[in-house]
Protein backbone atom coordinates (compact mmCIF):
# COMPACT_ATOMS: atom_id res chain seq x y z
CA UNK A 1 0.00 0.00 0.00
CA UNK A 2 1.08 3.56 -0.59
CA UNK A 3 2.33 5.73 2.26
CA UNK A 4 -0.55 8.23 2.02
CA UNK A 5 -3.02 5.38 2.64
CA UNK A 6 -1.04 3.87 5.52
CA UNK A 7 -0.63 7.15 7.42
CA UNK A 8 -4.31 7.63 8.40
CA UNK A 9 -4.58 3.88 8.99
CA UNK A 10 -1.81 4.00 11.62
CA UNK A 11 -3.52 7.03 13.14
CA UNK A 12 -6.80 5.12 13.42
CA UNK A 13 -5.09 2.08 14.92
CA UNK A 14 -3.25 4.34 17.37
CA UNK A 15 -6.51 5.95 18.41
CA UNK A 16 -8.08 2.56 19.09
CA UNK A 17 -5.06 1.53 21.19
CA UNK A 18 -5.21 4.78 23.19
CA UNK A 19 -8.94 4.26 23.84
CA UNK A 20 -8.35 0.65 24.92
CA UNK A 21 -5.58 1.71 27.32
CA UNK A 22 -7.71 4.57 28.73
CA UNK A 23 -10.57 2.11 29.19
CA UNK A 24 -8.35 -0.11 31.33
CA UNK A 25 -7.88 2.76 33.78
CA UNK A 26 -11.34 4.35 33.65
CA UNK A 27 -13.65 1.32 33.94
CA UNK A 28 -13.83 0.13 37.56
CA UNK A 29 -12.57 -3.38 38.29
CA UNK A 30 -15.93 -4.59 39.57
CA UNK A 31 -17.75 -3.55 36.39
CA UNK A 32 -18.97 -6.56 34.48
CA UNK A 33 -21.59 -9.29 34.29
CA UNK A 34 -22.67 -10.28 37.83
CA UNK A 35 -25.38 -12.86 37.30
CA UNK A 36 -26.66 -15.03 34.48
CA UNK A 37 -27.59 -12.37 31.93
CA UNK A 38 -25.47 -9.89 30.03
CA UNK A 39 -28.66 -7.92 29.26
CA UNK A 40 -29.81 -7.44 32.85
CA UNK A 41 -26.76 -8.02 35.06
CA UNK A 42 -24.04 -5.89 33.41
CA UNK A 43 -23.14 -3.33 36.07
CA UNK A 44 -20.76 -1.96 38.71
CA UNK A 45 -21.04 -4.37 41.64
CA UNK A 46 -20.16 -1.88 44.40
CA UNK A 47 -23.22 0.20 43.50
CA UNK A 48 -25.44 -2.39 45.22
CA UNK A 49 -23.68 -1.66 48.52
CA UNK A 50 -23.94 2.08 47.87
CA UNK A 51 -27.73 1.77 47.68
CA UNK A 52 -27.80 -0.40 50.81
CA UNK A 53 -25.92 2.38 52.62
CA UNK A 54 -28.49 5.03 51.65
CA UNK A 55 -29.57 6.69 54.93
CA UNK A 56 -32.82 5.54 56.55
CA UNK A 57 -35.11 8.48 57.47
CA UNK A 58 -38.28 6.88 58.87
CA UNK A 59 -37.30 4.82 61.90
CA UNK A 60 -40.71 3.56 63.01
CA UNK A 61 -42.49 3.70 66.34
CA UNK A 62 -40.04 1.22 67.88
CA UNK A 63 -37.58 4.11 68.08
CA UNK A 64 -40.25 6.59 69.27
CA UNK A 65 -41.33 4.39 72.18
CA UNK A 66 -37.90 4.62 73.79
CA UNK A 67 -38.64 8.17 75.00
CA UNK A 68 -42.35 8.75 74.26
CA UNK A 69 -43.77 5.60 75.81
CA UNK A 70 -46.88 7.36 77.18
CA UNK A 71 -47.93 8.73 73.79
CA UNK A 72 -47.23 5.43 71.99
CA UNK A 73 -49.26 3.48 74.58
CA UNK A 74 -52.20 5.87 74.16
CA UNK A 75 -51.94 5.63 70.38
CA UNK A 76 -51.70 1.84 70.35
CA UNK A 77 -54.95 1.57 72.33
CA UNK A 78 -56.84 3.98 70.06
CA UNK A 79 -58.54 3.63 66.66
CA UNK A 80 -55.54 5.55 65.27
CA UNK A 81 -53.16 2.70 66.19
CA UNK A 82 -52.35 1.73 62.55
CA UNK A 83 -51.08 5.26 61.82
CA UNK A 84 -47.31 5.63 62.12
CA UNK A 85 -46.00 8.42 64.39
CA UNK A 86 -43.91 9.73 61.50
CA UNK A 87 -46.98 10.22 59.30
CA UNK A 88 -47.81 13.32 61.35
CA UNK A 89 -44.44 14.17 62.91
CA UNK A 90 -42.20 13.71 59.88
CA UNK A 91 -39.17 11.44 59.54
CA UNK A 92 -37.34 11.11 62.86
CA UNK A 93 -33.79 10.81 61.50
CA UNK A 94 -31.37 12.85 63.61
CA UNK A 95 -33.92 13.33 66.41
CA UNK A 96 -33.25 14.25 69.20
CA UNK A 97 -29.50 14.81 68.70
CA UNK A 98 -29.38 17.01 65.61
CA UNK A 99 -33.07 17.88 65.26
CA UNK A 100 -34.31 18.83 68.72
CA UNK A 101 -38.00 19.15 67.87
CA UNK A 102 -39.90 17.34 65.15
CA UNK A 103 -42.67 19.26 63.37
CA UNK A 104 -46.27 18.48 64.28
CA UNK A 105 -48.73 18.38 61.38
CA UNK A 106 -51.80 20.20 62.71
CA UNK A 107 -53.34 21.27 59.39
CA UNK A 108 -56.99 20.51 58.75
CA UNK A 109 -55.99 19.21 55.28
CA UNK A 110 -53.84 16.53 56.94
CA UNK A 111 -56.84 15.00 58.75
CA UNK A 112 -59.01 15.38 55.65
CA UNK A 113 -56.68 13.03 53.76
CA UNK A 114 -58.64 10.18 55.35
CA UNK A 115 -61.68 11.86 56.90
CA UNK A 116 -63.03 13.99 54.05
CA UNK A 117 -66.28 12.50 52.80
CA UNK A 118 -66.08 11.74 49.07
CA UNK A 119 -69.42 9.85 48.85
CA UNK A 120 -67.88 7.02 46.83
CA UNK A 121 -70.15 3.97 46.82
CA UNK A 122 -68.80 0.76 48.38
CA UNK A 123 -65.49 2.40 49.22
CA UNK A 124 -63.04 2.09 52.14
CA UNK A 125 -63.05 5.88 52.64
CA UNK A 126 -66.81 5.88 53.22
CA UNK A 127 -66.39 3.36 56.05
CA UNK A 128 -64.14 5.71 58.06
CA UNK A 129 -65.65 8.40 60.29
CA UNK A 130 -65.90 11.27 57.84
CA UNK A 131 -67.01 14.88 57.60
CA UNK A 132 -68.03 17.25 54.83
CA UNK A 133 -65.26 19.80 54.56
CA UNK A 134 -67.67 22.56 53.48
CA UNK A 135 -70.08 22.26 56.34
CA UNK A 136 -68.12 20.84 59.32
CA UNK A 137 -66.53 23.62 61.47
CA UNK A 138 -65.21 25.44 58.43
CA UNK A 139 -61.49 26.35 58.54
CA UNK A 140 -61.01 25.23 62.16
CA UNK A 141 -58.11 22.93 62.99
CA UNK A 142 -59.44 19.46 63.78
CA UNK A 143 -57.00 19.08 66.70
CA UNK A 144 -58.71 21.86 68.67
CA UNK A 145 -61.62 19.48 69.34
CA UNK A 146 -60.18 16.00 68.58
CA UNK A 147 -57.11 14.51 70.29
CA UNK A 148 -55.16 12.83 67.44
CA UNK A 149 -53.42 10.21 69.64
CA UNK A 150 -56.88 8.99 70.66
CA UNK A 151 -59.66 10.54 68.56
CA UNK A 152 -62.28 9.36 71.06
CA UNK A 153 -60.89 11.86 73.58
CA UNK A 154 -60.95 15.65 73.64
CA UNK A 155 -57.59 17.46 73.87
CA UNK A 156 -56.57 18.62 77.34
CA UNK B 1 -13.52 -39.79 -3.95
CA UNK B 2 -13.79 -43.27 -2.48
CA UNK B 3 -15.70 -44.21 0.64
CA UNK B 4 -15.77 -47.65 2.23
CA UNK B 5 -18.86 -48.91 4.01
CA UNK B 6 -16.96 -48.77 7.33
CA UNK B 7 -16.01 -45.11 6.80
CA UNK B 8 -19.52 -44.17 5.74
CA UNK B 9 -21.07 -45.70 8.88
CA UNK B 10 -18.40 -44.14 11.11
CA UNK B 11 -18.94 -40.68 9.71
CA UNK B 12 -22.73 -40.97 9.66
CA UNK B 13 -22.84 -42.03 13.31
CA UNK B 14 -20.30 -39.40 14.35
CA UNK B 15 -22.12 -36.65 12.50
CA UNK B 16 -25.48 -37.60 13.98
CA UNK B 17 -24.02 -37.66 17.50
CA UNK B 18 -22.27 -34.31 17.01
CA UNK B 19 -25.47 -32.65 15.79
CA UNK B 20 -27.64 -34.13 18.55
CA UNK B 21 -25.34 -33.61 21.55
CA UNK B 22 -25.33 -29.78 21.83
CA UNK B 23 -29.15 -29.63 21.52
CA UNK B 24 -29.65 -32.25 24.22
CA UNK B 25 -27.12 -30.47 26.45
CA UNK B 26 -29.38 -27.40 26.41
CA UNK B 27 -32.67 -29.22 26.87
CA UNK B 28 -31.53 -31.12 29.97
CA UNK B 29 -31.60 -27.87 32.01
CA UNK B 30 -34.75 -25.77 32.06
CA UNK B 31 -34.30 -21.98 32.35
CA UNK B 32 -35.58 -22.07 35.94
CA UNK B 33 -33.08 -24.75 36.91
CA UNK B 34 -30.25 -22.84 35.26
CA UNK B 35 -31.25 -19.66 37.06
CA UNK B 36 -31.52 -21.41 40.41
CA UNK B 37 -28.01 -22.75 39.94
CA UNK B 38 -26.37 -19.34 39.53
CA UNK B 39 -28.68 -16.96 41.38
CA UNK B 40 -29.00 -16.09 45.02
CA UNK B 41 -32.13 -18.18 45.42
CA UNK B 42 -33.13 -16.96 48.88
CA UNK B 43 -34.78 -13.64 48.05
CA UNK B 44 -37.01 -12.35 45.24
CA UNK B 45 -38.78 -9.14 46.26
CA UNK B 46 -42.36 -8.54 45.14
CA UNK B 47 -45.13 -6.15 46.13
CA UNK B 48 -48.83 -6.52 46.81
CA UNK B 49 -51.29 -3.63 46.42
CA UNK B 50 -54.85 -4.06 47.64
CA UNK B 51 -56.77 -1.33 45.81
CA UNK B 52 -59.92 -2.12 47.80
CA UNK B 53 -58.22 -0.96 51.00
CA UNK B 54 -56.68 2.26 49.66
CA UNK B 55 -58.52 5.40 50.81
CA UNK B 56 -56.32 7.81 48.85
CA UNK B 57 -54.67 9.58 51.80
CA UNK B 58 -51.41 9.98 49.86
CA UNK B 59 -49.24 9.49 52.96
CA UNK B 60 -47.26 6.81 51.09
CA UNK B 61 -46.24 9.36 48.46
CA UNK B 62 -45.26 11.87 51.13
CA UNK B 63 -43.23 9.28 53.06
CA UNK B 64 -41.51 8.07 49.87
CA UNK B 65 -40.47 11.57 48.87
CA UNK B 66 -39.02 12.28 52.33
CA UNK B 67 -37.33 8.90 52.65
CA UNK B 68 -35.71 8.89 49.23
CA UNK B 69 -34.76 12.57 49.03
CA UNK B 70 -36.96 13.37 46.04
CA UNK B 71 -37.48 17.18 45.88
CA UNK B 72 -40.84 17.66 47.60
CA UNK B 73 -42.37 20.26 45.30
CA UNK B 74 -40.91 19.01 42.01
CA UNK B 75 -43.49 17.25 39.79
CA UNK B 76 -41.65 13.92 39.99
CA UNK B 77 -42.19 11.01 42.35
CA UNK B 78 -41.15 7.38 42.72
CA UNK B 79 -44.65 6.26 43.69
CA UNK B 80 -48.02 7.86 43.13
CA UNK B 81 -51.73 7.27 43.69
CA UNK B 82 -54.23 7.51 40.84
CA UNK B 83 -57.92 8.22 41.37
CA UNK B 84 -60.49 6.63 39.05
CA UNK B 85 -64.06 7.87 39.19
CA UNK B 86 -66.45 6.15 36.77
CA UNK B 87 -69.65 8.11 36.27
CA UNK B 88 -73.02 6.59 35.39
CA UNK B 89 -72.50 7.36 31.68
CA UNK B 90 -69.46 5.03 31.71
CA UNK B 91 -66.91 7.82 31.44
CA UNK B 92 -63.70 7.46 33.48
CA UNK B 93 -62.40 10.53 35.27
CA UNK B 94 -58.76 10.01 36.24
CA UNK B 95 -56.43 12.30 38.16
CA UNK B 96 -53.33 12.25 40.32
CA UNK B 97 -52.48 15.84 41.32
CA UNK B 98 -48.79 15.98 42.42
CA UNK B 99 -48.90 12.18 42.39
CA UNK B 100 -51.52 12.25 45.14
CA UNK B 101 -48.93 13.64 47.57
CA UNK B 102 -51.52 15.79 49.40
CA UNK B 103 -54.28 13.20 49.31
CA UNK B 104 -57.69 13.52 47.70
CA UNK B 105 -59.91 15.73 49.85
CA UNK B 106 -62.61 16.90 47.41
CA UNK B 107 -64.65 15.71 44.45
CA UNK B 108 -63.00 18.01 41.89
CA UNK B 109 -61.20 16.10 39.12
CA UNK B 110 -59.21 18.10 36.55
CA UNK B 111 -61.15 21.23 37.47
CA UNK B 112 -64.52 19.52 37.10
CA UNK B 113 -66.78 18.95 40.11
CA UNK B 114 -68.22 15.43 40.00
CA UNK B 115 -71.75 15.09 41.37
CA UNK B 116 -71.66 12.26 43.98
CA UNK B 117 -75.09 11.02 42.83
CA UNK B 118 -73.65 10.48 39.34
CA UNK B 119 -70.77 8.23 40.47
CA UNK B 120 -71.08 4.53 39.57
CA UNK B 121 -67.80 3.48 41.16
CA UNK B 122 -64.61 5.05 42.39
CA UNK B 123 -61.29 3.72 43.60
CA UNK B 124 -57.63 4.57 44.11
CA UNK B 125 -54.71 2.74 42.51
CA UNK B 126 -51.24 3.18 44.04
CA UNK B 127 -48.45 2.71 41.52
CA UNK B 128 -44.73 2.13 41.83
CA UNK B 129 -41.91 0.35 40.01
CA UNK B 130 -42.88 -3.20 39.04
CA UNK B 131 -39.30 -4.55 39.38
CA UNK B 132 -39.92 -6.59 36.22
CA UNK B 133 -38.25 -9.91 35.53
CA UNK B 134 -37.66 -8.68 31.96
CA UNK B 135 -37.09 -4.98 32.59
CA UNK B 136 -37.19 -3.06 29.26
CA UNK B 137 -35.54 -0.08 30.97
CA UNK B 138 -32.42 -2.18 31.63
CA UNK B 139 -32.29 -3.56 28.09
CA UNK B 140 -32.02 -0.09 26.56
CA UNK B 141 -29.35 1.36 28.87
CA UNK B 142 -26.32 2.02 26.64
CA UNK B 143 -23.77 2.24 29.47
CA UNK B 144 -24.78 -0.46 32.00
CA UNK B 145 -25.91 2.09 34.57
CA UNK B 146 -29.14 0.30 35.42
CA UNK B 147 -29.37 -3.36 36.28
CA UNK B 148 -31.22 -6.10 38.09
CA UNK B 149 -29.81 -7.30 41.41
CA UNK B 150 -29.87 -10.98 42.34
CA UNK B 151 -32.94 -10.34 44.53
CA UNK B 152 -34.92 -8.96 41.62
CA UNK B 153 -34.77 -5.21 42.30
CA UNK B 154 -33.80 -2.90 39.43
CA UNK B 155 -31.34 -0.22 40.56
CA UNK B 156 -29.78 2.85 38.93
CA UNK B 157 -26.05 3.54 39.34
CA UNK B 158 -26.01 7.30 39.87
CA UNK B 159 -22.24 7.52 39.25
CA UNK B 160 -22.51 5.67 35.95
CA UNK B 161 -25.77 7.08 34.47
CA UNK B 162 -25.22 9.62 31.70
CA UNK B 163 -28.82 10.89 31.83
CA UNK B 164 -29.69 10.01 28.22
CA UNK B 165 -33.28 9.19 29.17
CA UNK B 166 -33.67 6.02 27.07
CA UNK B 167 -34.88 4.07 30.11
CA UNK B 168 -37.46 6.76 30.93
CA UNK B 169 -38.92 6.30 27.44
CA UNK B 170 -38.66 2.48 27.56
CA UNK B 171 -40.62 1.87 30.77
CA UNK B 172 -44.21 0.99 29.80
CA UNK B 173 -45.40 1.93 33.28
CA UNK B 174 -43.90 5.43 33.30
CA UNK B 175 -42.25 4.94 36.69
CA UNK B 176 -38.88 6.42 35.72
CA UNK B 177 -38.10 10.13 35.77
CA UNK B 178 -35.16 12.48 35.56
CA UNK B 179 -33.91 13.40 39.04
CA UNK B 180 -33.76 17.21 39.12
CA UNK B 181 -30.85 17.33 41.60
CA UNK B 182 -28.62 14.41 40.66
CA UNK B 183 -29.35 14.82 36.92
CA UNK B 184 -29.71 11.07 36.41
CA UNK B 185 -32.58 8.65 35.85
CA UNK B 186 -34.39 7.75 39.07
CA UNK B 187 -36.98 5.17 40.05
CA UNK B 188 -38.56 3.28 42.92
CA UNK B 189 -36.31 0.52 44.27
CA UNK B 190 -38.68 -0.84 46.96
CA UNK B 191 -36.56 1.26 49.41
CA UNK B 192 -33.60 -1.08 48.84
CA UNK B 193 -31.74 0.44 51.82
CA UNK B 194 -34.65 -0.52 54.09
CA UNK B 195 -35.68 -3.97 52.81
CA UNK B 196 -32.07 -5.21 52.93
CA UNK B 197 -32.03 -4.25 56.65
CA UNK B 198 -35.25 -6.13 57.36
CA UNK B 199 -37.41 -2.99 57.44
CA UNK B 200 -40.50 -2.26 55.35
CA UNK B 201 -40.35 0.24 52.48
CA UNK B 202 -41.36 3.76 53.57
CA UNK B 203 -44.69 3.58 51.68
CA UNK B 204 -45.58 0.25 53.30
CA UNK B 205 -44.63 1.59 56.74
CA UNK B 206 -46.76 4.71 56.32
CA UNK B 207 -49.86 2.92 54.99
CA UNK B 208 -52.38 2.68 57.82
CA UNK B 209 -54.70 0.40 55.87
CA UNK B 210 -52.37 -2.43 54.76
CA UNK B 211 -53.08 -1.50 51.15
CA UNK B 212 -49.36 -1.80 50.32
CA UNK B 213 -47.27 -4.81 51.37
CA UNK B 214 -43.86 -6.23 50.48
CA UNK B 215 -43.18 -9.92 49.93
CA UNK B 216 -40.28 -12.30 49.45
CA UNK B 217 -41.50 -14.74 46.81
CA UNK B 218 -38.78 -17.30 47.68
CA UNK B 219 -40.04 -17.58 51.26
CA UNK B 220 -43.05 -19.92 51.23
CA UNK B 221 -43.94 -18.93 54.81
CA UNK B 222 -44.20 -15.23 53.99
CA UNK B 223 -47.89 -14.31 54.57
CA UNK B 224 -47.91 -11.87 51.63
CA UNK B 225 -46.32 -14.49 49.35
CA UNK B 226 -49.14 -16.83 50.33
CA UNK B 227 -51.69 -14.23 49.23
CA UNK B 228 -49.89 -13.69 45.90
CA UNK B 229 -49.60 -17.41 45.18
CA UNK B 230 -53.03 -18.54 46.37
CA UNK B 231 -55.41 -15.62 45.81
CA UNK B 232 -56.63 -13.90 42.64
CA UNK B 233 -54.11 -11.20 41.81
CA UNK B 234 -53.40 -9.29 38.61
CA UNK B 235 -50.50 -7.30 37.18
CA UNK B 236 -50.41 -4.18 35.04
CA UNK B 237 -49.84 -4.49 31.27
CA UNK B 238 -49.23 -8.23 31.35
CA UNK B 239 -49.33 -8.27 27.53
CA UNK B 240 -45.95 -6.48 27.36
CA UNK B 241 -44.20 -9.60 28.63
CA UNK B 242 -42.18 -7.66 31.21
CA UNK B 243 -43.21 -10.05 34.03
CA UNK B 244 -44.00 -7.30 36.56
CA UNK B 245 -43.68 -8.14 40.25
CA UNK B 246 -46.18 -5.68 41.72
CA UNK B 247 -49.38 -7.63 42.17
CA UNK B 248 -52.80 -6.02 42.51
CA UNK B 249 -56.00 -7.11 44.23
CA UNK B 250 -59.16 -5.50 42.84
CA UNK B 251 -57.91 -4.13 39.53
CA UNK B 252 -60.54 -2.66 37.20
CA UNK B 253 -60.67 -2.70 33.39
CA UNK B 254 -60.34 1.09 33.44
CA UNK B 255 -56.90 0.92 35.07
CA UNK B 256 -54.11 1.30 32.54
Amino acid sequence: MKWHVLRPLWLAIGLVVVILIARQFMVPEDFGVHGDSFTYNFYRLSNVQEWKDFPVKHQGRESCVECHEENVTTLNASPHAPIECENCHGPSVGHPDDVELLPIERAREHCLRCHASLDYPNHARSELPNVRDRTHKRRRECVTCHYPHDPREKPE
Amino acid sequence: MSCSRRDFLKQACGGTLASVLPVSAFTFLSPEEARAAVENANVRWAFLVDTRKCVGCGLCVKACKNENEIPYDAPVTRTWVERYVITNDGQAHIDSPMGGRDGFIDNVINGEEIDPDNIAKAFFVPKLCNQCDNPPCVQVCPVGATYQTDDGVVLVDRDWCIGCGYCIMACPYGVRFFHPVHKVADKCNFCYHRITKGMNPACVESCAFDARRIANLRDPDDPVTKIITTERVAVLKDEYGTKPHVFYIGLDENVR
